[in-house]
């Protein structure tokens, strides 16, 4: 799987020896968390409800985990893996789909209103 | 492997795009781009996962897509702007729910074997799942009422969450020591349950910061599933979401002076009853008519207005921005102020004055303006009250004493739009009613303010 290159790859890069992916992926995990703490501390204040909500379609992403479940096992398209994982993405297509709208419906209030003081400004 | 590079390579541009489309929220006015960065990296994601998967069933996949696609469109467009709350708490839950189902669909999984980490790594993202699932369930019926948002406490709580978490990690390691999927089975019911027990003593007050770390939680649950299926994409959004909700719990805790382990142990209503007012004698306050007030207004140089959720109860927001609107045409200086805890979700309040097409740079936060009281003629409150209690800085004995409150006292003269007398969400009676320069203004928040508004035309 070409995830576990990049971790193996990851964990080549800055040991310069073969580890276990686990550290890889470990390694990713953290510096991730220090991202996003920082960005998210950016954030105004104002937009959070639009953050919840954006976070709310990122971590649909499970999606990506939920599709690497529906594959042929053994020649055979319907199985209890299968159908699960084809649950699992429909639950988390709501979240995506749910999310970036809901946030776009939200963030176009905010923006209608700038315009508009803009447009008086100008009279 | 050059085929495995470029997919591995499509991830990190997608995960790229999800944590500057957190940037985007910096201002509102890269907020819009931002979003779309975060859809364009979805895409990808799901994109590249077509061809990382081995054998996928194509159709399976895409009516389910589709079929999410139907449901989450139609949500986001009808949804109430005062219902955000519930609709993240369920969206939350469904995260939880994925997580559960990928995990079980993967310790199924006929033609695959896990390693020893592989079984830690699916037993800590389905266990994560499963208490966000049906945490959140609880949590979208309290804020949406469908449960009482009433906080629920027995004897022996807390003995009964040690009890099922222990049972939780005693399946857990059966399931370790041998595949047992029954016993992996047991363990995500016991989570499940786990879930429940662990929200119903949280009161309807303290929800804001259990949506937040709900939010925390699903980023948790989605890294965690990442790392069972080696995938960096879900580990870097996952902990990207995860951080995000535990930033926005601290926050809500900080503005509410909370501990975050007394939220989660819950019972807020219990703290505020043991500190009654000793001396309630009869205290007198001043009211005045909704003309009074507005008379006042016309005639001032700065207003701040302090809007609570009472204001968005009474959908008194349109209104309110027309009046604002007019006093501005005739010179005066209308701001609002914004307590973080405003409103059931933080930022909430923003949004709702923002679909009232209320400017959102007429719109400050509590550190902003809190300066400003000193120099502004009128204070407006409505619909806010603890958020304005002088007790929480000058009463040690209050239970709120340490909430960071907005200043609304400092203001030459204090307006107080509310139904009645009757204390706020803490229980708890307000000083600021009580002050000379204090003029309450009796009634529903809407009423009042069309009334202003006529005054004023």
């Amino acid at each position: 799987m070409s995830a576990t290159a990049v971790a193996s790859a990851v964990s080549q890069a800055s040991h310069g020896l073969s580890t276990d992916p686990f550290i890889g992926l470990l390694t990713i995990f953290v510096l991730a968390i220090f991202v996003g703490y920082h960005v998210v501390w950016n954030v105004t204040p104002a937009l959070h409800t639009p953050l919840m909500a954006v976070t709310n379609a990122i971590s649909g992403i499970i999606v990506v985990g939920a599709m690497l479940q529906v594959v042929d096992i053994h020649a055979q398209q319907i199985t209890p893996t299968s159908v699960l994982g084809a649950i699992a993405i429909f639950l988390a297509s709501i979240n995506i789909f749910g999310g970036f709208l809901v946030t776009q419906r939200m963030l176009e209030m905010f923006k209608k209103k700038n315009a508009q003081e803009k447009a008086q400004g100008r009279g | 492997m050059i085929m495995q590079n470029l997919l591995a390579l499509l991830y990190l541009v997608s995960a790229v795009l999800f944590i500057l489309s957190l940037r985007g929220l910096s201002s509102p006015l890269t907020a819009r781009r931002g979003n779309l960065y975060g859809m364009t990296g979805m895409a990808l994601a799901v994109m590249t996962t077509f061809f990382v998967a081995d054998s996928p069933v194509i159709w399976l996949i895409v009516a389910a897509i589709a079929a999410g696609a139907v449901v989450g469109a139609w949500k986001a467009r009808t949804v109430a702007m005062t219902a955000m709350p519930e609709l993240v708490a369920a969206m939350h839950s469904l995260v939880g729910l994925s997580a559960v189902l990928i995990a079980v669909a993967a310790v199924y999984h006929a033609g695959v074997s896990h390693s020893g980490v592989q079984k830690i790594e699916l037993f800590i993202g389905a266990f994560i799942g499963a208490i966000t699932f049906t945490a959140s369930v609880i949590a979208y019926g309290k804020l949406s009422g469908k449960f009482g948002a009433r906080a629920i406490n027995f004897k022996g709580q807390h003995l009964l969450n040690l009890i099922l978490a222990l049972a939780m990690l005693g399946f857990g390691m059966t399931y370790f020591l041998s595949e047992s999927q029954a016993a992996f089975l047991m363990m995500v019911a016991i989570a499940l349950a786990l879930g429940v027990t662990l929200i119903i003593p949280i009161g309807g007050a303290d929800m804001p910061v259990v949506v937040s770390m709900l939010n925390s939680y699903s980023g948790w649950a989605a890294a965690g599933i990442g790392f069972t299926l080696e995938n960096p994409v879900l580990i870097i959004a996952g902990a990207c979401v995860g951080a995000s909700g535990a930033i926005l719990s601290y926050i809500m805790c900080k503005a509410m002076n909370r501990s975050i382990v007394s939220v989660l142990l819950g019972g807020f209503g219990a703290e505020a009853a043991t500190a009654g007012p000793a001396g309630s004698a009869q205290k007198n306050y001043r009211s005045g008519s909704a003309d009074d007030a507005a008379f006042l207004m016309e005639n001032a140089e700065k207003v701040i207005i302090i809007p609570g959720y009472g204001l968005a109860v009474s959908r008194a927001q349109h209104a309110l921005q027309e009046l604002t609107d007019l006093l501005s045409e005739r010179g005066v200086d209308v701001r609002y102020a914004i307590h973080p805890v405003a409103g059931r979700m933080p930022g909430h309040m923003n949004v709702l004055l923002a679909e009232a097409e209320v400017p959102y740079d007429k719109v400050f936060e509590m550190e902003e303006i809190n300066s400003e009281f000193g120099t502004a003629d009128v204070a407006l409150v409505i619909g806010a009250n603890d958020v304005v209690n002088p007790a929480a800085k000058n009463d040690p004995a209050s239970p709120i004493y340490g909430m960071p409150i907005l200043d609304a006292y400092k203001a030459r003269t204090v307006m107080v739009v509310k139904r009645s007398m009757s204390a706020g969400y803490a229980g708890l009676d307000n000083d600021l009613f009580y002050m000379d320069r204090t003029m309450m203004v009796f009634g529903d928040a809407k009423k009042v303010v069309e009334e202003m508004l006529q005054a004023v035309h």
